[in-house]
């Protein structure tokens, strides 16, 4: 069996966007999907910095101070972008207009929670930035992560991290896996050629249930 | 004649008094003002209460602030990054508190100091750590956190064209912050990169009015060697 890698990760994610929606995509991982969105399908993206119709990132010549995404890496502007203060992107976030947020986590629960923001409840140096804001306000939330970190599982019964937000998680896309959150259970709906749903749950620290249509994560 | 032009913001930046709170436009170095912030170290003003969404890079601008220890108390969302290393030890030894928020939480805060909005519910935060012990209310089935307005004394711009009324514009995503910042604060300085007639700005892109807006300069950049010596 081949994990898949970040790139692989980020292009399934993509494979599941549809025309028209407004997306945010995390730092890290989801940042790659900008650069699979399938034929056909015209997504707009929202960095919370500031900008709808967010482009590609910014190199050479097009590098520009005055535009860089959440990550503070330099980006462009599509034509039909605009650019509002943190008031109005955050706003537009809380009140449902993000159709996706694609985020990355340290754990996902069954229940849906999701923890991302911190290791510890006692941390010096608490970083939130718009976490909690996107995994509360965007209209689906899905994450995209490491099945595992360093042998220990991240998709479990509950967090044992501090959460960003409670019960909101849809989907994750991991390197072994696409798994939904469905009445508090874990459904696995594609999985790598060569895992067996047994190898799966061994890595996975709450129960698996199979869907239906159980098929190949390529 | 209204005029808030002034030649030099020194004036401006003395009347802040010492443990003051000062709001820092920016984010990250996008649209961050960095001559008032030369200004503000070189004044020597301490136990500073800074809000600002980061907690800067290198040694330049709020970083610069924070290596010289002028700030007891940041009010932030994301204080790691660059200067991660700094800011634990400043905590850790106990010269720096950090009061640590969702980005849209603090930028909501403002916007309500903005608007004359003295509190407001929120459901960013709902069912983690930051809801313990806070007053939470249901609306639309849905709980909510009680969030009060974010003012300042001071608040430190850096606008793209200003006017001699105040008005400012902001040059692209330096945006970010600064509006908001401008109607929480109970007096406003900003720096702009171009000084121009009234007139000179058309009314609908007008980004802050100048009623929000006390004080503007001529901004001007400020070279490594200057913060250097500052921290020296």
């Amino acid at each position: 069996m081949t994990p898949l890698d970040k790139t692989g990760i980020a292009r399934r994610a993509a494979r599941d966007l549809r025309d028209g929606w407004a997306v945010n995509l995390g730092i890290g991982v989801p940042e790659l999907v900008a650069n699979h969105v399938p034929d056909g399908v015209e997504i707009i993206l929202h960095s919370e910095n500031g900008i709808l119709g967010m482009g590609p990132q910014a190199t050479g010549d097009l590098v520009d101070p005055a535009m860089i995404n959440a990550g503070k890496k330099p980006i462009t502007a599509l034509p039909g972008a605009s650019i509002f203060d943190h008031a109005t992107s955050f706003g537009l976030v809380r009140s449902g207009r993000l159709d996706l947020c694609l985020l990355g986590a340290y754990q996902v629960a069954a229940n849906g929670d999701l923890a991302n923001w911190s290791r510890s409840f006692d941390d010096p140096l608490p970083a939130i930035g718009g976490a909690m804001d996107l995994a509360a306000g965007a209209r689906r939330v899905r994450v995209l992560m490491q099945h595992q970190q360093g042998g220990a599982p991240r998709l479990l019964e509950r967090c044992s991290y501090p959460l960003t937000c409670p019960g909101r998680v849809e989907r994750v896309y991991t390197d072994l896996a696409v798994i939904d959150v469905i009445d508090c259970r874990f459904v696995v709906r594609e999985m790598i050629p060569g895992l067996g749903l047994d190898e799966l749950a061994a890595r996975t620290g709450a129960p698996l249930d199979p869907a239906v249509d159980l098929c190949a994560l390529a | 004649m209204i005029d808030k032009t002034r030649t030099h913001a020194e004036d401006a930046i003395a009347a802040i008094p010492e443990g003051a709170t000062i709001m820092i436009g920016g984010f990250g170095e996008c649209g961050r003002p960095d001559m008032l912030l030369h200004l503000l170290l070189e004044s020597g003003r301490h136990n500073l209460t800074i809000v600002s969404n980061n907690a800067g890079e290198g040694r330049k601008g709020l970083a610069a602030l924070l290596l010289a220890r002028r700030i007891g108390r940041m009010i932030c969302s994301f204080p790691r990054g660059a200067m991660a290393k700094e800011v634990e030890m400043l905590v850790r030894e106990g010269s720096l508190t950090l009061e640590v928020m969702p980005q849209g939480t603090l930028a909501e805060r403002m916007r309500a100091a903005a608007a004359g909005i003295p509190a407001f519910y929120c459901p960013t935060g709902v069912g983690t750590m930051l809801a313990d012990g806070r007053e939470t209310r249901m609306f639309n089935g849905r709980p909510c956190l009680l969030e009060t307005a974010l003012t300042a004394d001071v608040a430190l711009i850096k606008a793209h064209r200003a006017d001699r009324w105040g008005n400012l514009t902001y040059d692209r995503m330096a945006r970010n912050f600064s509006p908001l910042m401008c109607g929480a604060a109970t007096r406003v300085i900003a720096e702009a990169d171009e000084i121009v007639p009234l007139g000179g700005i058309v009314p609908e892109q007008v980004a802050t009015q100048g009623v929000f807006v006390e004080t503007v300069v001529r901004s001007r950049p400020v070279p490594a060697e200057l913060w250097e010596r500052a921290l020296a």
